[in-house]
């Protein structure tokens, strides 16, 4: 039986109809048309679709819809506000932190849940911490140092707090 | 895969997760709890569990939460394995649970992942239950004949099998406290290199004599057997003994005795015994090295 959720996603109030069997991930790729979060397995294991659920680094393929009635949700098109990306975005796209960009999405999200526990992580603690991503071009290297200069880039200015209404990608309510 | 389809409960209280549970699905269906999801959902979604409704515990305050009870501290069943890492009183008194907490999975599963939920799937790999029979753990449970509580030993009695009946809810597990003169704790690990999972985990306390002599320990075991077990041969041996090498290789050697050994194409039952001795000496000196 369908239920009704309502939530914020990337600031703004959305909602929708989902069977109680739909994933998170599937309610904002297909329902919201948020895109930018991927899906890579089916195993929970590769950390594509990494979101943010109420402040913390999920994988969004864990979580069913009805799960998050009430929640606030932030997607990878909810990190920049206006033109400007989040440092994370930035340092990723400054040193190359990608190659075919499929893991992209949730390596940046899996990264601003690292940085808020951790603001100030060592390369072994990055790596650790991102356990939970896989990257198929095996770009680890460079990953490893956007997360660095994204967060030597955050320390000492309070951390991005992007509004996001802009960024909702131009889906609209169910 | 997509999985089958389900009804949805979110109750705000026990009593109502309590009633779901006991009136079940009148078509004769499993009524499961659904708590962190990182174990029911990947099962749901390989269809290896297709439950008529789950009953998710998210709003049901009582049932997270630390407090002190004791000489343990008492952890809600709902209560992430962040909320348990973060917590101060956890940090200080329960040392053993955050370092093997900071060992399961990856971050995005330590986020949603509950203490109660780790250890009522009773995961053969999983390494709480390990840590939970090491501490010595009462596990507190609500059903329809009222709550009851089930010591860490007796929990685990199989393979993804406890002692809780299909009807009740964990509602909270006390752990012993380890913040005690001359007690130290360990948690060593084989980390399964693609899944993280434990292929080997052993948990121990030890707690020494002024003269460094072993006064008393506790072993629990995960990976090695079908269910998290007790080393207690292990502990006997080394009772009254000074922990040279000598005595620690001998201890060992016992270490499964009694354990269905598992075996699977990543690591045979043999390799699992082995793994079980070095992890129980490693976690035995480190143990002892923080009890100084
Ligand atoms: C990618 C990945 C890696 C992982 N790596 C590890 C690892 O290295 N080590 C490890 O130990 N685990 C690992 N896990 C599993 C993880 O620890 C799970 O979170 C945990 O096993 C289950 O807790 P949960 O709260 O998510 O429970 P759920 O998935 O919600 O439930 C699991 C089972 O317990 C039952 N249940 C839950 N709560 C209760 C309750 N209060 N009373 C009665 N029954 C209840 C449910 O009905 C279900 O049968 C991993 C998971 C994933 C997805
Ligand atoms: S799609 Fe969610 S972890 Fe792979
Ligand atoms: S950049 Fe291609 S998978 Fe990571």
């Amino acid at each position: 039986m369908r239920q009704t959720i309502r939530l914020k996603v990337n600031g703004v109030e959305r909602q929708g109809e989902v069977e109680p069997r739909t994933l998170l991930v599937h309610f904002l790729r297909d329902g919201l048309n948020l895109t930018g979060t991927h899906v890579g397995c089916d195993t929970g294991q590769c950390g594509a679709c990494t979101v943010l659920l109420n402040g913390d680094a999920v994988k969004s393929c864990m979580v069913l819809a009805v799960q998050a009635d009430g929640a606030e949700v932030r997607t990878v098109e909810g990190l920049a506000v206006g033109d400007a990306y989040h440092p994370i975005q930035q340092a990723f796209w400054d040193l190359h932190g990608l190659q075919c960009g499929f893991c992209t999405p949730g390596m940046i999200m899996a990264a601003v849940g690292i940085l808020k526990r951790n603001p100030n992580p060592s390369d072994e603690e990055i790596r650790e911490q991102l356990e939970g991503n896989l990257c198929r071009c095996t770009g680890y290297q460079n990953i490893v140092a956007a997360v660095r200069k994204a967060a030597s880039d955050m320390q000492g200015q309070p951390a991005a707090q992007p509004v996001g209404a802009s960024a909702a990608g131009g889906a609209s309510g169910e | 895969m997509y999985a089958t389809d389900f009804a949805y409960h979110a109750p705000a209280s026990l009593r109502e997760v309590v009633a779901l549970l006991q009136q079940g699905d009148p078509n004769g269906g499993e009524v499961k709890v659904l708590a962190g999801g990182q174990s029911l959902i990947p099962l749901l979604k390989l269809r290896m569990a297709a439950p008529a409704a789950l009953v998710d515990l998210r709003n049901v305050a009582e049932l997270r939460g630390i407090s002190e009870e004791g000489d343990g501290v008492v952890i809600g069943a709902a209560t992430t394995y962040f909320q348990t890492i973060d917590s101060p009183v956890v940090q200080r008194r329960c040392p053993l649970l955050v370092q093997a907490i900071s060992q399961v999975g990856d971050p995005q599963v330590r986020a949603r992942g509950t203490v109660g939920g780790s250890l009522a799937h009773a995961d053969p790999a999983g390494d709480l239950p390990a840590v939970a029979v090491a501490l010595d753990a009462e596990l507190r449970a609500v059903g329809p004949n009222g709550q009851r509580t089930i010591a860490a030993k007796d929990f685990f009695v199989d393979l993804l099998t406890t002692s809780l009946d299909p009807a009740e809810v964990l509602t909270a597990v006390k752990f012993a406290a380890t913040d005690r003169p001359h007690t130290g704790t360990s948690y060593q690990k084989h980390r399964h290199p693609a899944s993280g999972y434990a292929v080997v985990g052993v948990a121990a306390v030890v707690m020494l004599n002024d003269d460094g002599t072993v006064q008393a320990a506790r072993i629990g075991v995960t990976g090695a057997g079908a269910h998290a077990a007790r080393a207690s041969g292990v502990e006997q041996a080394i009772a009254g003994k000074t922990l040279d090498d000598a005595t620690l290789t001998s201890a060992v050697a016992s270490v499964t005795d009694g354990m269905e050994l598992m075996s699977d194409t990543y690591a045979s039952s043999e390799y699992r015994a082995h793994l079980a001795r070095v992890l129980t000496k490693r976690a035995l000196l480190d143990a002892a090295a923080r009890a100084r």
